[in-house]
């Protein structure tokens, strides 16, 4: 095989198989990449499949709105989201304050547009630094092997023990409260999950035809892992990712809620929620918008990463 | 067999080492000296109290002694004694341990009853208005957090309805009923998108075309072919879901005020009683690993064709 044919092509599209293909599916995407022509196609082919999905479509414009609000939340904000009244305290919905104020008096529906930027940078950011560490120690896991693979195995294993929140919980107890160390925590108690997807994802991999060509033609360890095998199999990578974005923006307003979260002063649905309780039954408002602006979120990413999965591989749904 | 769990059993002890490592480490690099917490800040401490005090919990020596001694009485059971009650942990958390047992149990029974039932149908029946319910049931339930749920039961079905209790324990099982379907909601909808999966997927295997042509009704091929050969996946997610549920737990028994292990760790967080939160967390990653040992084990005696190295 050219060594140009493999990384011209999309990553996502290699792995995928048309249809009706059975198997899996090296050989074929392999001769797919060499014909060249059927490059397009193929992303083509996941790119219609993922558009014919209502469900991923609907989920695509969910996370358009919310990275619009989050990037342009000081211009889509009707009031400052610290600002404090307190001659009108705890209103409920109005013109002026369209979802209500809270008990300092704060307009609502303004905390909720700058607490955007708080849940989809946490959420981003957590799980690309889950992804870069899951990455790395997957493939060198899967690929090098022996002693490695033992070695970052039993660690993912000690990681993986925990659950996400009593994890996170940890490592804000370390590092104190504040948007980094939420981010870094949930990061450093979602990367074993990757590890391992990709780690078995290798293992298949490394064995078949076409890696075995690469090697035959003199191709090193590096050029194999980042040319070969890596584009190969991060497909249920990224769709487990993209799915764990949810999950961490899920576990930062928990981890608001029970109080080791962002600090209280900071607009974040998780503190919306957890000082509305105070009122609960009847000012009811002040936790359900914030509730409502993480179901939206979480249901954008999970249609979405739903939606990868089934155009990526058909054979999964 | 014998040599796949005693192999297991190892990592298993590793992973634990590992897991007491991490925790030990995170929970005496905190800032703050648990001491001056517990007397209230600015309070004055007789030196000789304090060094008896020091003494007792071990926090004179320095941290890898007091890891050793730790990791000593842990092999024995013992979780140490809490600053705050200053009674032993193991006490403390076995008074708790009822109410998650009791709350996690009703989870799993709802899990199955609710999760396993719903997936056959669907995967009966697919594509029929059952099989859209189902979907957009789980898609909703996978979408609301726990804590969301949580509030909206609460909401609904305590304060407007009435029919609950709020929160707390005083009502025995009726108090049960709302944070045991929050804590179940998340893993019954994934155990039942599990189970139609794999349902679907046995269904169009070429042993189930066979029994239909050796005659057997549609009843006998579903439950005695089907069902049986689709059902291990989904008693592995059981296993994981339930060795998981302290994560949710906490959660859940904040909501509810549930005087379980979960609202135990959140009170010991918050007053910086690290004996407790090592030893709930250490119970929890026990927990964990122990019933995912099982799981493994189980998987092989339920399918004869997977072979345990």
């Amino acid at each position: 095989m050219t060594d140009q044919a493999v990384p011209a092509a999309p990553p996502v599209g290699e792995i995928t198989l048309e249809a009706g293909a059975g198997g899996f599916g090296g050989a074929e995407s392999q001769a797919a990449a060499v014909g060249g022509m059927t490059r397009q196609t193929q992303f083509g082919n996941i790119r219609r499949r993922f558009l014919r999905n209502k469900l991923a479509v609907l989920g695509l414009v969910i996370l358009t709105i919310v990275f619009v609000t989050a990037v342009f939340a000081p211009i889509i904000a009707t009031h400052p989201p610290t600002a404090q009244d307190l001659n009108i305290t705890l209103q409920g919905p109005s013109s002026e304050h369209w979802l209500g104020t809270d008990e300092l008096g704060r307009d609502v529906f303004s905390r909720i547009v700058h607490g955007t930027r708080i849940a989809v940078t946490v959420g981003l950011v957590s799980i690309f630094l889950a992804l870069v560490i899951g990455v790395v120690l997957g493939s060198v896991s899967g690929y090098l092997g022996r002693g490695w693979d033992a070695l970052i195995m039993r660690v993912a294993d000690v990681f993986f023990a925990f659950p996400l929140i009593i994890g996170a919980i940890i490592i804000i107890l370390v590092v104190g409260r504040g948007v980094a160390p939420v981010i870094i925590a949930l990061g450093l108690f979602s990367w074993a999950t990757i590890a391992r997807l990709l780690r078995s994802s290798i293992l298949s991999i490394r064995e078949s035809e076409y890696v075995e060509a690469a090697r035959s033609l003199g191709a090193g360890k590096w050029r194999i892992v980042t040319r070969h095998i890596l584009p190969n199999s991060m497909a249920p990578v990224l769709v487990y990712a993209m799915v764990s974005v949810a999950g961490a923006i899920v576990a930062q307003a928990s981890l608001s809620f029970l109080g080791v979260g962002v600090p209280p002063d900071v607009p974040d649905w998780g503190n919306m929620i957890s000082s509305g309780q105070k009122y609960f039954g009847f000012k009811d408002y002040l936790w359900f918008f914030p509730s409502m602006a993480v179901v939206f979120t979480v249901l954008g990413f999970v249609f979405v990463g739903d939606g990868l999965r089934d155009a990526l591989d058909p054979r999964l749904r | 067999m014998g040599k796949y769990v005693v192999r297991r059993l190892l990592q298993m002890m590793l992973v634990l080492f590992g897991a007491t490592i991490i925790l030990f480490l995170c929970l005496f690099v905190v800032p703050g000296d648990p001491i001056t917490t517990l007397q209230g800040e600015g309070r004055q401490l007789d030196p000789s109290t304090r060094a008896a005090l020091e003494q007792r919990y071990d926090l004179d020596k320095s941290i890898p002694q007091q890891y050793i001694s730790y990791l000593g009485r842990l092999t024995q059971g013992d979780l140490g004694e809490s600053y705050v009650y200053r009674r032993s942990v193991n006490t403390i958390l076995s008074e708790k341990l009822g109410n998650t047992a009791k709350l996690s149990l009703a989870s799993i029974v709802l899990m199955i009853a609710f999760g396993v039932a719903a997936g056959i149908l669907a995967a009966v029946f697919r594509y029929s208005f059952f099989d859209v319910l189902v979907t957009l049931a789980t898609t909703f339930a996978v979408g609301v957090p726990v804590l969301i749920i949580g509030l909206g039961l609460q909401n609904v079905f305590a304060i407007n309805l009435g029919w609950l209790p709020l929160q707390g324990q005083s009502a025995g099982n009726r108090a049960l009923i709302l944070p045991a379907i929050t804590l179940a909601s998340l893993d019954t909808a994934l155990v039942s998108r599990l189970m139609r999966g794999t349902m679907s997927e046995v269904m169009r295997a070429d042993y189930i075309r066979t029994a239909y042509a050796k005659g057997l009704s549609k009843r006998v091929v579903m439950l005695k072919h089907a069902l049986r050969n689709s059902i291990i996946p989904v008693l592995t997610y059981l296993g994981i879901a339930f060795g998981g549920l302290l994560g949710g737990a906490i959660i859940v028994e904040t909501v509810f005020n549930w005087n379980g292990i979960g609202l135990a760790l959140v009170g010991a967080i918050q007053s910086q009683d690290n004996p407790i939160v090592l030893g709930a967390v250490t119970y929890g990653v026990l927990v964990f690993v122990l019933v995912n040992l099982v799981v493994d084990v189980a998987y092989a005696f339920l399918d004869p064709r997977i072979r345990l190295e």
